[in-house]
């Protein structure tokens, strides 16, 4: 009943929209758009141009490391005289590039960028909404992410650098800019930007939320939703629980730093004097921060992993396999994210008893993890795959979902973080397990629902090549990393040739960075298909995938409140690929139950 | 030079490209003539057997990294714990590539072997109990087993038995340089604060406290073979980690709270200078240096010195511009060898002393950027006058 009345309300509003339509200027289309198929490609684009800066950065550091202080012209382009003298990189350069990189690419690339697109364009659609529940919100939401974007891209340029204490802001050296320079300006801009960007992501997530709980169409019921829906849902969720307390955590901070208050310092001698601070704990800081960072790699991964669900499930022409444990895997996953934080905080000087509660916790996510895993593998099992572009990205999801997961069962092991913690093993881990698997997610929605946002295709020759070269060099850069990570290697150091130990790694490094900028120079190739196919591109038919899930029952050319006329009702769950009784080899949602037909997947 | 190599590489990068772009525009040929930018049968079977193709790579870059860079790893531990630690890393590492091994096999067979083609119809099959209990169950076992014996370890490595008697030895930290403070014949360190420190009483050590009299302040950290030392990490001004690679130990250096670690040294430095293992990893490191170093006197500069081993403390957590040059050496020794080296040393309170009757020649600075390789003085106190002890 519910759903007739809200379904009701939106038809009303949409009739306004449609006046509203005919009027619209370029400012309210394209600027301050409050549709959210328009804020989505909003986001990607916003995201997909920090991408640019945060892959570009780490190829810089990625030559620094292989050939420690050599001079490049490149660096001097890019980082000018101060950061590059005589095109040399700087310690202190380097230091900031690895922040910002870090940054860049977790909170505005994984986070905005991934969740924020798909999101936004996925969950009306897909539910069979008019639009968001509040359009107004969606669109201040898209705005202070821009906004937060502009002040992080602005720190770059302050005189005194941007902050370079490593993305995690570990006080005391982000709070005092006597312990590095990175910590004055470039350091308040970062928090500035940060405390905007947590807002942004508030009422994005308050947003989805409310949404997938209210405004469903009918028949729509919670266990027929497709399992990027899901995700995002639940995504949305711990966004919600867990950004508040880096809020916290960051304003705590700026008082520290800007009005002498002391939460997370004490006893600190520095540049020559005894500083004012007492009583406060930088240990203190890392459980605030670890409490939204970690829950914050599944907020980057289950996305991913939704829209990888649905992709896999599409191109195999099969159900997705074990549907309902897939849904509790998000679930346990969700729930188990937020109290396994102390992994990351094993040798940080709590108690070692913590350390143990926190192992227990921790390999227990293996285990919904595995599930996921397996499920996939399942469901590839006797299908027919369609191995287009956004097909293979989601494999290659898997592969790397699995071999980044596996080295989790060392790092999330105390005993055994004890000699790998901050080295490279952990570089390799976690870029894998989330940082490749993430953006894979990433590019598999983009080809996947590229016809959807733009109306055209993506070429896919160009995307066999962007995936194929991306996929060998990925793990080209990370699984080398795990063997001078296992030799010791310290990460966030600016060279290892004041330590002779460390010679011998020289030559791996150099490989890593070859991969790094092959794969880096790839990119390219998907930017340009990006961007080409945008005006040039092959033009879709309505279903190009030949999906079930209720987005492509909308047309093509994108209107306001998605559907003509009424919204369409739904009748099944969306995985009815293939099954005996029908003669194409998919259903869409909205398509009747046959009479007698059975529901055969519970 | 470089910008034509750049220029150069960029080229044969864009004709890589419009190679690769050609290759797969080729495979199109014979398919409808209309191209709709899905996959064709064509794409699904060269994509699909590019898919079997990876797993290949998959094997081929682990047996290589494996052969080529396996030797990288640390090997022979130098603690008590040490070889514990090794063994559950190796039962996990055993796991993690039987377990790799199996499932990449599997996502890439079936993405080969399942490739689309035309008249082929996918089973639909979405659910089995007995299937996800299964692969739910075994994760579960196996993964208890490991918590079990990790947690075991854990317990042994941090929760010390206060009852062995321990030496106490105080690893003091500050951008970017590590100082050792040893509490001497009575075994306790004297007080300390940030706030005493003054002159040469750069640890800022309670000068009146009466543990404080024999503590002795060096900047090499000496540990003798077979006797439990127990560190206890302080840190002046931001966090660093105290790391040990090569005793399988690491803690947090945190300004205003004490952390510990303690570990048993089981292999002294000559002992280790000796292993097959570390030899052939020192002739190896010599002589890419010496390589190295013909390159630099071509160049005009001087040649690197020769690497011997030796134990090392180096910071693993961001500390500031320098941390990436923030060592210390260890040196393992006997245990008469390590009592005559302390008793060699001077007491804080006697070098301070000292340090007053006669103004030093000039102020050690920490650790920069250019001094990084030059040696380091093991004295125990650099020097300035003024030692009036304020509370």
């Amino acid at each position: 009943m519910s759903h007739e009345h809200d379904s009701h309300t939106h038809d009303h509003h949409e009739h306004d929209h449609h006046e509203h339509h005919h009027k619209d200027t370029f400012i309210t289309k394209y600027i301050f758009s409050i549709d959210h198929k328009m804020i989505a490609k909003q986001y990607l684009i916003t995201g997909t141009i920090m991408g640019l800066i945060g892959v570009g950065m780490s190829l810089l550091f990625r030559m620094q490391l292989a050939w420690p202080e050599e001079s490049f012209k490149i660096f001097s382009f890019f980082l000018g005289e101060k950061m590059a003298p005589a095109g040399v990189m700087t310690n202190e350069a380097y230091l900031s590039l690895i922040t910002i990189h870090g940054t860049i690419m977790v909170f505005f690339v994984l986070t905005a960028g991934l969740s924020g697109t798909f999101s936004n364009l996925l969950i009306p659609l897909q539910i069979g909404a008019r639009d968001m529940a509040s359009g107004f919100l969606n669109m201040i939401s898209y705005w202070l992410f821009f906004l937060s974007s502009v002040v992080m891209v602005c720190s770059l340029f302050v005189e005194s650098g941007p902050a370079s204490a490593g993305w995690t802001i570990y006080p005391p050296l982000s709070a005092l800019p006597q312990a590095i320079s990175g910590s004055g300006m470039g350091m308040t801009l970062w928090l500035v930007s940060m405390a905007i960007f947590i807002a942004s992501s508030l009422m994005g997530s308050l947003n989805y939320i409310v949404t997938v709980i209210n405004l469903r169409t009918k028949g729509m019921s919670m266990t027929r939703l497709p399992l990027t829906i899901w995700a995002f849902f639940i995504t949305a969720v711990i966004g919600v629980i867990s950004f508040p307390v880096l809020l916290s955590a960051a304003l705590l901070l700026i008082f520290d730093r800007s009005f002498g208050t002391s939460f997370f310092l004490s006893d600190i001698y520095l540049a020559g004097e005894v500083l004012n601070y007492q009583g406060g704990s930088p240990v203190l800081f890392e459980h605030l921060f670890w409490f939204l960072g970690h829950p914050e790699v599944y907020i980057v991964l289950l996305p991913a992993l939704g829209i990888t669900s649905e992709v896999i499930a599409t191109n195999s022409r099969k159900p997705i396999f074990g549907y309902r444990a897939m849904i509790m895997s998000i679930l346990a996953i969700a729930f188990l994210s937020t109290i396994v934080w102390g992994h990351h905080m094993f040798i940080s000087g709590m108690n070692p008893f913590l350390g143990s509660v926190f192992t227990f916790t921790t390999l227990l996510i293996a285990i919904p993890s595995a599930v996921k895993a397996f499920n996939y593998i399942t469901t590839l099992w006797k299908g027919n795959l369609q191995l287009n572009p956004a097909m293979l990205f989601s494999i290659g999801l898997v592969s790397t979902f699995i071999t980044g997961g596996l080295t989790g069962l060392i790092l999330g092991d105390s005993t055994l973080d004890i000699n790998v913690h901050d080295t490279y093993f952990v570089v390799a881990h976690f870029h894998l397990v989330m940082g490749i698997s993430a953006l894979y997610g990433m590019f598999a929605g983009i080809y996947h629902w590229y016809p959807k946002m733009f109306g055209r295709m993506l070429n896919k020759s160009l995307g066999y090549v962007h995936f194929w070269v991306t996929a060998i060099c990925a793990y080209g850069v990370f699984f080398p990393m795990h063997f001078i990570g296992m030799a010791g290697l310290p990460r966030r150091y600016y060279t290892n040739t004041n330590f002779p130990l460390f010679d011998d790694l020289a030559n791996v490094n150099v490989v890593i960075t070859a991969f790094a900028l092959i794969g880096g120079a790839f990119q390219l190739v998907f930017l340009w298909n990006f961007f080409h196919s945008m005006f040039y591109g092959k033009k879709t038919v309505q279903n190009p995938w030949r999906s079930n899930t209720l987005e492509w029952t909308a047309p093509i050319e994108h209107i306001h409140g998605n559907w003509p006329g009424e919204l369409p009702e739904v009748h099944r769950w969306p995985y009815d690929y293939s099954k005996p009784g029908h003669d194409e080899d998919f259903v869409p949602q909205n398509v009747p139950m046959l009479p007698g037909e059975e529901v055969l997947h519970h | 030079m470089t910008s034509l190599l750049v220029l150069l590489v960029l080229v044969l990068l864009s004709i890589a490209l419009w190679q690769l772009t050609k290759i797969f525009d080729l495979t199109q040929i014979g398919q409808n003539s209309e191209n709709t930018q899905i996959a064709s049968e064509n794409d699904n079977k060269v994509n699909g057997y590019l898919m079997f193709a990876f797993l290949g790579f998959i094997y081929v870059i682990t047996i290589y990294c494996l052969v080529k860079w396996g030797n990288l790893v640390l090997g022979k531990p130098a603690s008590a714990h040490g070889p514990e630690y090794d063994n559950l890393m190796t039962i996990s590492m055993v796991l993690i590539f039987t377990v790799q091994t199996i499932t990449q096999a599997l996502l890439h067979y079936f993405a080969f072997k399942y490739r689309g083609r035309q008249g082929q119809k996918a089973l639909y099959y979405a659910d089995n109990n007995k299937l996800e209990f299964i692969w739910s169950s075994i994760p579960a076992i196996v993964l208890a087993g490991l918590i079990f014996y990790g947690l075991f370890c854990w317990t042994d490595i941090m929760f010390v038995d206060k009852n062995e008697k321990p030496i106490v030895i105080e690893l003091y930290a500050q951008q970017f340089k590590w100082t050792a403070r040893y509490s001497g014949q009575d075994n306790v360190l004297g007080k300390a604060n940030v706030r005493l420190i003054e002159g040469p009483n750069a640890l800022g050590v309670d000068l009146s406290d009466p543990n404080a009299q024999d503590d002795i302040v060096t900047d090499e950290l000496h540990i003798p073979k077979g006797k439990r030392v127990l560190f206890k990490m302080r840190s002046q001004d931001v966090l660093h980690s105290a790391y040990m690679p090569h005793f399988r130990a690491q803690m947090n250096c945190v300004p205003g709270m004490v952390t510990e670690f303690s570990f048993i040294p089981t292999v002294t430095t000559s002992e280790m200078r000796d292993d097959k293992d570390i030899q052939a990893k020192v002739a190896n490191i010599n002589q890419i240096r010496e390589k190295k170093s013909a390159e630099l006197v071509a160049q005009g500069k001087t040649a690197l010195d020769p690497y011997t081993f030796d134990y090392l403390l180096l910071c693993n957590k961001i500390c500031g511009a320098s941390h990436y040059n923030m060592q210390m050496k260890i040196v393992v020794d006997t245990p008469e060898d390590y009592n005559k080296w302390l008793k060699e040393k001077a007491t804080l309170v006697q070098s301070i002393k000292a340090a007053k009757t006669e103004p030093a020649p000039a102020e050690g600075a920490p650790a920069t950027k250019d001094s990084a390789m030059a040696p380091k003085k093991d004295t125990t106190v650099v020097a300035q006058a003024e030692t009036k002890l304020t509370k």
